[in-house]
């Protein structure tokens, strides 16, 4: 079976003064549908260009990436922009609603872009999915009128509108209180078990104890892959051991 | 997304921000409506010119004879002693297909005195066919005849001006004498007031005598020379062929050589005309320079405007481009969005314009002329400068790259 995303012997090198910087240094890695994975490591380590890769926001210096059966590595910046349209949704730290416009709206823009749904349909499906993440009711409300936790939701319904076959989080509740980061851990947690895939990026042992992937990154490639022993959820104290005994 | 979304979205930008909006438009606002309400006043007074110019005469063409220089003196125009009364009957005779018709004129002055008043003036001494040419009416009496001419009568018709100064209210001047210097003529009408011309002269300041009469009692001359002759055209179309046929037969009239000059020279109001469409031409090429230089600074504003909010909207542009937007949506976006301010600034400007023109025009009592070409040509043009000055600020957004924006700080 095809994997969803299959990255290989991937290199983003960064020239900074005469000394080049691997940000990634030849990884290879594979994600099938359905799974739930977290991405961890340190600051510096890589995760979050390997996160802007993998959403096609950056392009590698070299190497390969298959990204539901096409290759994605060397496209043009439109072509990227559809690519991120129709398969790729976002959620990110600072949440980026786009400010005075209201929830409904936040959540229609994606499928502006894409021209699939009529008006009336459009707007039904927001609604639907603002419903969905528990925000009945707050349609109209702008982002400054909500709680983190509350932008947070409409932001994932706003990466759910298109339908995409893979969602990208960038630390999702690194602005949020601990109240707020379980409620989003547990939508994210119920959309895994939707079929939905996820790939998150965090440094926080008890927001990957979530995920039923564990991958560790430092200087640009990783160090341990869960998926290996066989993939099982684990508790915030194993993931805090696998991490340790990935980078000691 | 299709334009009609894009648009919504540049104005909910525009929407956004009204008061720095609104100053980025003033530029463009007060380039356009310089430029109409300008052209407004310019095409009104241009009008008003060439209607008062072609109110001078109907199918008007002079003849003067040729400026004299006697030593170093130049005399002035008409006081060559070349052009006679009888030249004009000829002209009149032999080229009655062309000219419909001729009056010499004799200019004199003389102190005129009614009963115990008394007024200081120009005489003309004309023919008949003056009404015609210079569009005279006579409002009481009548107007001497040829006959009268030909017998060098004592007879006059007066101005309103002249009428006004020598006549108390109810004292009719037909019919009474007048003193001209020494001389004793009956006033016989009073013409329509025509009042003052483009040069502000008082054309109802005015005393008209067959100009035989003119020639024999008050220049007193024993030449029989006149200052010009008016010539009324059958048509401005053979203009050129009337001036050639006329110079053929006054050459032939003053028994010039071939190799001698003409010794009189022609007038028409076309050359007039051309002096004012040369003014009113140079006055739009440097009128066009100030429009074009406050629409260049209002254009630049708008690029300033521009360039400020991509920078200030960075993070939405990064947001937009992770969820799908194209670099050409990014560009559409900042381009109609700065379309769309120069052009609102420009149709109030358009407004502006008229209604500062018409402003102007009811307070100076000027003649005011809005042209539809130039207007929708100076809205136009606020859109094009929308668009070349937002290009750039629209492009540099729409190249920017995605990650740096959303981590933009």
């Amino acid at each position: 079976m095809a994997h969803l995303i299959e990255i290989r012997d991937m290199y983003k090198i960064y020239a900074i003064g005469d000394e080049p910087v691997h940000a990634l240094d030849g990884v290879s890695l594979s994600i099938d549908e359905g799974e739930f994975a977290a991405i961890m490591g340190s600051s510096g380590s890589g995760k979050s260009t390997m996160l802007n890769i993998l959403g096609c926001l950056d392009v590698p210096t070299r190497g390969s990436y298959l990204l539901d059966g096409t290759e994605v590595a060397a496209r043009s910046a439109a072509e990227l922009a559809g690519i991120r349209n129709r398969k790729l949704g976002f959620v990110f730290q600072n949440f980026n609603l786009l400010p005075r416009t209201s929830a409904l709206e936040n959540v229609e823009l994606p499928d502006l872009y894409m021209g699939r749904l009529s008006h009336r349909r459009r707007r039904e499906r927001a609604m639907a999915l603002l419903e969905r993440v528990g925000l009945k009711g707050r349609e109209g409300h702008t982002p400054a009128q909500l709680s983190g936790g509350q932008q947070q939701r409409v932001a994932i319904a706003r990466a759910l509108m298109n339908n995409p076959p893979v969602v990208f989080a960038d630390e999702p509740t690194g602005n949020l209180d601990t109240k707020s980061s379980v409620e989003i851990m547990n939508l994210f947690t119920e959309l895994s078990g939707e079929g939905i895939t996820i790939v998150m990026v965090t440094h926080e042992d008890d927001i990957a104890a979530y995920a039923k992937r564990h991958i560790v990154m430092r200087d640009g490639k990783v160090m341990r892959d869960d998926m290996a022993d066989g993939g099982a959820r684990k508790s915030q104290d194993e993931v805090a051991k696998l991490v340790r005994e990935a980078l000691a | 997304m299709n334009l009609a979304m894009i648009f919504r979205v540049a104005i909910r930008a525009i929407g956004r921000n009204k008061t720095r909006s609104v100053l980025t438009c003033i530029g463009i606002i007060v380039g356009i409506a310089a430029v109409i309400a300008v052209m407004a006043i310019g095409r009104g007074a241009r009008t008003m010119m060439v209607r008062e110019i072609s109110s001078m005469g109907n199918n008007l063409m002079m003849v003067f004879p040729e400026r004299r220089n006697q030593g170093a003196v130049s005399g002035g125009m008409g006081q060559g002693q070349t052009m006679t009364a009888d030249d004009a009957e000829a002209v009149k005779r032999e080229l009655s297909h062309l000219v419909q018709g001729v009056s010499p004129s004799v200019r004199a002055t003389a102190q005129m005195m009614y009963a115990a008043k008394n007024w200081s003036g120009s005489i003309q001494g004309v023919a008949p066919d003056v009404l015609l040419i210079s569009n005279w009416t006579v409002t009481d009496g009548r107007f001497f005849t040829d006959d009268e001419t030909r017998l060098c009568s004592r007879v006059c018709v007066i101005g309103t001006t002249v009428r006004n100064n020598l006549f108390s209210d109810g004292d009719d001047p037909v019919g009474k004498t007048l003193r001209l210097n020494n001389m004793t003529f009956k006033i016989i009408g009073v013409l329509g007031s025509k009042g003052a011309n483009n040069w502000g002269q008082d054309q109802d300041d005015v005393v008209m005598a067959p100009y035989t009469s003119v020639q024999r009692y008050l220049k007193r001359s024993k030449f029989r020379n006149i200052n010009m002759m008016n010539l009324s055209l059958v048509s401005m179309d053979d203009l050129d062929e009337a001036k050639r046929e006329v110079a053929l037969l006054l050459r032939q009239r003053h028994h010039l050589a071939d190799y001698q000059d003409d010794d009189f020279e022609t007038r028409d109001t076309t050359e007039i005309m051309n002096t004012i469409g040369s003014v009113t031409g140079l006055m739009t090429v440097l009128l066009t320079a100030v429009a074009a230089i406050s629409l260049l600074v209002g254009g630049i504003g708008i690029m300033n405007i521009m360039l400020v909010s991509v920078t200030e909207r960075i993070k939405e542009i990064g947001l937009r481009m992770a969820i799908g937007a194209t670099p050409g949506n990014i560009l559409m976006q900042f381009l109609l969005e700065a379309v769309v301010l120069s052009t609102v600034g420009g149709a109030f400007g358009v407004a502006l314009g008229i209604g500062g023109a018409h402003f102007i025009g009811w307070w100076k009592g000027w003649p005011i002329l809005v042209e539809a070409p130039t207007t929708v040509a100076a809205f136009l043009f606020s859109a094009v400068v929308g668009m070349f000055f937002g290009f750039y600020p629209a492009w540099r957004a729409s190249k920017l790259n995605p990650i740096d924006c959303l981590r933009y700080e």
